[in-house]
């Protein structure tokens, strides 16, 4: 059973649930609204849902989409090339949200699409759908006031990006305008999967801290298990986009068959990188298989 | 702001465009830059610096030129031809990356990387890396290293790198948003030389400071040669530079009309064009707000010109601003126009124009041929006066030229030439 409070409470109040009674951090699964098509994706969402992602980032696909390395591109051109339109996007949260009503829905998105939609719009449609928030790559909160005044009106998450590079008084700033979890790129650079995880990150969560943030979550770079149960030591959720995508990039059409095989590899990502989640902070060695508790 | 001079507005806003909507990873360089700018522009060594590279080395001042049998095309008009084609590497693009590649010193970096469309700004960027020892990597469109091989060679020749990109329309906005992952991933060591009067702030101020220049020379020239202002001004607009650059120093002269003409490709109608202007509407691209030219989901359009230097779905933040003061106007020109244009210049004075300077002949023929339709004039009935900034020169397009004109035989020179152009 879910509680009304937790379908509205937005992700933090389920990220501090986590770290209060499991003591560990949120997994936040990325995947693109329509490749390979809006069903399709839908399909390979709730998989993540049914095998342990705790948050879901939905992704917009954009013509330009400059934070993403070559695996997100491909993915978000093939999306566009398949059709997919931004009204998908509400679809798609909303069958999230009648399917899995105990797992936020965060929508990430350049900005562009948003300011065509217009940004009250799209907030009052997104919070219709019963979406969560917008993560912003693109957009500062120096640039955000239409922003701001269209999450407030409508009790929306408002995900900003902090950086190695940001200084304190930036990370104050966005620290200040965000709702939800602040988001650290645990690099300089773009999406996609790495070897390491940033060496700064660990760093970077400590001044995000310190700067007044309540829960912050690293993304960029992070591939597998090891490396969520590495990031999750210190961090309140683990991001990952590349890797639930790559199991998914084809260069043509599938056949159900085919499609059922990219499902259970996606499954199995996704399962290695919840068992990361949840040994990030046990007693227990690294690597040990946890399996997921059962969605209600 | 009613003390501030049109020419001296400062970002990050022009009216209600620019602004920096780009990955908070960018705003700390973004800063920096921003500061050395500042800092500079106080700063009377800088501006030695930079102006005997202008001379010595770019051959500044650029001439003025009247060309007295293109005009005959032009109604009655006089027309000038700021020659910034005749500057080191062939365009007005030299003026701003070696005020940029100064600013680079001075912050210490050793890496370039810039965007490249036609290949001047990259010539141009790859052309001061050689210069101040810098290393170079440009950024261009698959489809561009191909309308443009030549280029291509000739910055591989000044040791830069060039990196077609193969994602997207494969031109130059998918060059840029190559150029900005390269920057937000090594921005540590990098300077991004962003080539027009678009992108984050202070980017399209910074440009535009960098080619104000071809206006302050211009005036004193038309001044001194005719005795009184223009009465227009025109220039070809894709990112803006060279509009903005000549535009800058007449935009507080109320009587001087200012006149931008965009890539209208092959006709608004066709919807294969790069008229922001026309089809183009309130939205964010590459780090700014301004015109552009996007679907009803706010997706990037793709933009269509024969020159590559105006094939860009955005616009300067500048000139959105300017446009809906009423500052200046903007229109588009078609291929066709231009090419008409292109070979008129070629036949009449002996310049052989950039494809992208073209269409600024081609809106002096069209503005020139209205006057005379409405029996317009200068001041005292003198014969209207027109400027028009000659941005570049043609070598680089003669291959397309040759193409469009049919001008090859069929053989061997015209199989040489789709060779060497499918090589990229």
């Amino acid at each position: 059973m879910t509680t009304a409070a937790e379908t509205t409470a937005g992700t933090a109040a389920l990220i501090e649930r986590l770290r209060r009674e499991e003591n560990r951090p949120a997994l936040v699964g990325y995947l693109p609204v329509g490749y390979p098509t809006v069903e399709r994706s839908v399909e390979a969402l709730k998989t993540l849902v049914d095998h342990g992602v705790d948050i879901i980032e939905l992704g917009v696909p954009y013509t330009d989409p400059v934070l993403d390395g070559p695996v997100i591109q491909a993915a978000a051109q093939g999306a566009l090339d398949a059709g997919a339109r931004v009204p998908d996007v509400f679809r798609v949260v909303a069958e999230l949200a009648r399917y899995a009503p105990h797992v936020p829905v965060l929508v990430m998105t350049y900005w562009n699409p948003v300011l065509k939609y217009g940004p009250d719009a799209f907030a009052r449609d997104l919070a219709a759908a019963g979406g969560a928030g917008l993560i912003t790559p693109d957009l500062i909160p120096d640039e955000g006031a239409d922003w701001l005044a269209a999450s407030e009106a409508h009790g929306l998450d408002r995900v900003f990006l902090v950086a190695p590079s940001s200084t304190t008084e930036r990370l104050r700033l966005t620290v200040g305008a965000t709702r939800g979890f602040v988001y650290a790129a645990s690099l300089m650079g773009v999406t996609g999967e790495r070897n390491q995880v940033g060496s700064r990150a660990e760093q970077l969560v400590a001044d995000t801290r310190a700067a007044g943030a309540e829960n912050v979550c690293v993304g960029l770079g992070v591939s597998n298990g090891t490396q969520a149960a590495e990031v999750g030591r210190f961090a309140d959720g683990v991001i990952v986009g590349s890797a639930l995508v790559r199991p998914l990039l084809s260069d043509g059409p599938l056949t159900d068959e085919q499609w059922a095989a990219r499902l259970t590899d996606l499954t199995e990502v996704t399962e290695d990188l919840a068992a990361g989640v949840r040994s990030a902070r046990a007693t227990a060695p690294a690597g040990a298989t946890v399996v997921p508790e059962e969605v209600p | 702001m009613t003390d501030v001079k049109l020419a001296d507005v400062s970002g990050p806003y022009f009216g209600e465009y620019g602004g920096r909507y780009v990955p908070e990873a960018l705003i700390a360089a973004l800063d920096e830059l921003e500061t050395e700018f500042r800092k500079a522009a106080d700063d009377p060594a800088f501006a030695a610096e930079l102006q005997r590279l202008h001379r010595e080395y770019t051959g500044r001042p650029s001439p003025l030129t009247e060309v007295p049998r293109f005009a005959r095309h032009a109604g009655n008009a006089r027309v000038f031809l700021k020659r910034e084609d005749l500057n080191h590497t062939g365009s007005h693009k030299i003026n701003n990356v070696l005020g940029q590649a100064l600013l680079v010193k001075r912050m210490g970096k050793k890496r370039l990387i810039a965007e490249t469309g036609a290949g001047q700004h990259g010539v141009a960027t790859a052309t001061a890396a050689a210069l101040m020892d810098l290393e170079c990597v440009i950024y261009m469109g698959e489809e561009d290293t191909r309308r443009q091989a030549l280029n291509v060679a000739r910055m591989r020749l000044l040791g830069a790198e060039v990196v077609p990109v193969k994602i997207g329309s494969r031109t130059l906005k998918d060059a840029i948003n190559e150029a900005l992952r390269d920057w937000v991933a090594n921005v540590e060591t990098t300077h991004y030389l962003l080539g027009t009067v678009t992108g984050p702030h202070p980017f399209p101020e910074m440009v535009r400071q960098f080619h104000r220049i071809i206006g302050e020379e211009a005036r004193e020239q038309v001044l001194q040669r005719a005795g009184r202002l223009p009465d227009v001004v025109a220039a070809c607009v894709g990112g803006g530079s060279n509009a903005l650059g000549i535009f800058n120093a007449f935009l507080d002269d109320e009587d001087v009309e200012l006149r931008g003409f965009e890539a209208g490709g092959e006709g608004i109608e066709s919807g294969r064009h790069a008229a922001r202007f026309s089809g183009g509407a309130l939205g964010v691209l590459h780090g700014a707000k301004s015109y552009l030219l996007q679907d009803e989901d706010g997706q990037t359009l793709p933009s269509h010109s024969v020159s590559a230097g105006l094939d860009y779905p955005s616009v300067g933040p500048a000139h959105s601003w300017l446009h809906d003061l009423g500052r200046a106007t903007y229109e588009p020109v078609t291929d066709a126009e231009a090419m008409d244009a292109f070979r008129l210049l070629c036949r009449t004075e002996g310049i052989i124009p950039a494809i992208e300077s073209a269409h600024a002949l081609a809106g002096a023929l069209r503005v020139g041929q209205q006057a005379a339709a409405d029996g317009r004039t200068g001041p005292d009935g003198e014969p209207l006066l027109l400027l028009v900034n000659l941005s570049g020169r043609g070598d680089k397009d003669v291959a397309t030229a040759a193409r469009w004109f049919g001008l090859l035989e069929e053989g061997a020179a015209a199989e040489e030439l789709e060779r060497q152009e499918g090589r990229g």
